[in-house]
């Protein structure tokens, strides 16, 4: 199974590298760009879990060690069932 | 009394603070390594800059699970002195031995420069040979050191006098442009609440030789000697014969 999280910034914490994208892309003239948050992505491969294990052992794994709870959030998906 | 500096991967200031401690402050110093487990009887842990895994996933995120760095959180947490310094305290607040968190500089920029910090609190361990508002000189050299703490952390943090260094102007006045990096509260350097464990961003040991143009960085070192030596008889006389060591 192949799973994907997604880390980013909690909304109260200030992202400087996404305001600097967000200047970026109003010097390029796109000014719909409202805002812009930046995050980073992991795919984990895990072998032998079932669904209900991977509720349990994504959330975990994520929280422990891929995000810093007191700055960010994160939010998974199941992206290969097998 | 004993220090002992923790080597990672990726760790560059160690011998600096090495030299430091031995040949400067002149007291016995071990380096430990990441993957022991043991921390050879030292009275205090210096957690030395750099980038321990190459600040892979976040800045001191990795080095948390080192096999050395349980030693050090029990250690910690029986009431045994740690100082983390730039990157040692990264790994400081990750452990959760310290709170609050590091994020990117506000101006997106590594800095490397002297700054000055004003001592906030000198009644702790690491700040009790300095008085109280005195300036230190000391350089910063840091991509990652914006304080950031909830609101509701940080008021308890202040609400406990844990701030021990704020970015400040040369006459120690606590303003928006002397805190380079964008910390909340100007904040430079925080102690737990047990009052054993500080970080700090800038680097002390970069400041504790004229030669380098400062020796303010000495302060800190010095006050830690004065809190261990004090507070129990030394296990060995003070041997002041070993003065030759470069």
């Amino acid at each position: 199974m192949k799973v994907r999280i997604l880390v980013s910034f909690k909304d109260s914490v200030l992202d400087p590298q996404g305001q600097t994208v967000k200047n970026a892309l109003h010097t390029l003239g796109y000014a719909a760009v409202k805002d812009v948050r930046q995050g980073k992505v992991f795919e984990l491969e895990l072998e032998g879990a079932t669904k209900k294990e991977a509720e349990t052992l994504v959330p975990e794994i994520a929280r422990r060690v891929l995000a810093n709870p007191i700055i960010e959030k994160f939010d998974w998906q199941i992206i290969k069932d097998r | 009394m004993k220090f002992g500096v923790v080597q990672f991967p990726g760790s560059n200031c160690d011998f600096d603070t090495f030299h430091v401690l031995r040949n400067v402050m002149k007291r016995e110093t071990a380096l430990l390594w990441h993957k022991d487990h043991d921390l050879q009887g030292v009275d205090c842990v210096v957690l030395p800059g750099g980038f321990s895994y190459g600040d892979y996933l976040r800045s001191g995120a990795i080095a948390r699970f080192s096999p050395l760095m349980q030693e050090v959180k029990a250690f910690a947490r029986a009431g045994g002195h740690v100082l983390g310094i730039c990157n040692g305290f990264q790994i400081l607040l990750e452990l959760g031995l310290l709170p609050g968190a590091m994020i990117r500089n506000k101006n997106l920029k590594f800095l490397c420069q002297h700054v000055r910090i004003r001592i906030e609190n000198e009644k702790t361990d690491f700040t009790r040979a300095g008085r109280k508002g005195q300036v230190l000189r000391i350089p910063i050299a840091h991509f990652d050191g914006n304080y950031y703490a909830p609101a509701r952390v940080l008021k308890d943090i202040e609400r406990h006098r844990q701030v021990v260094f704020r970015y400040c102007d040369a006459e120690g006045n606590i303003t928006e442009e002397a805190n380079v990096n964008g910390s909340l509260g100007n904040i430079a350097g925080i102690r737990n609440r047990e009052g054993n464990v500080l970080g700090l961003m800038p680097h002390p040991e970069r400041a504790s030789e004229a030669l380098l143009g400062s020796e303010d960085g000495r302060t800190i070192f010095a006050s830690l000697i004065l809190s261990l030596e004090r507070r129990k008889p030394a296990r060995r006389p003070v041997r002041r014969e070993r003065a030759r060591h470069d």
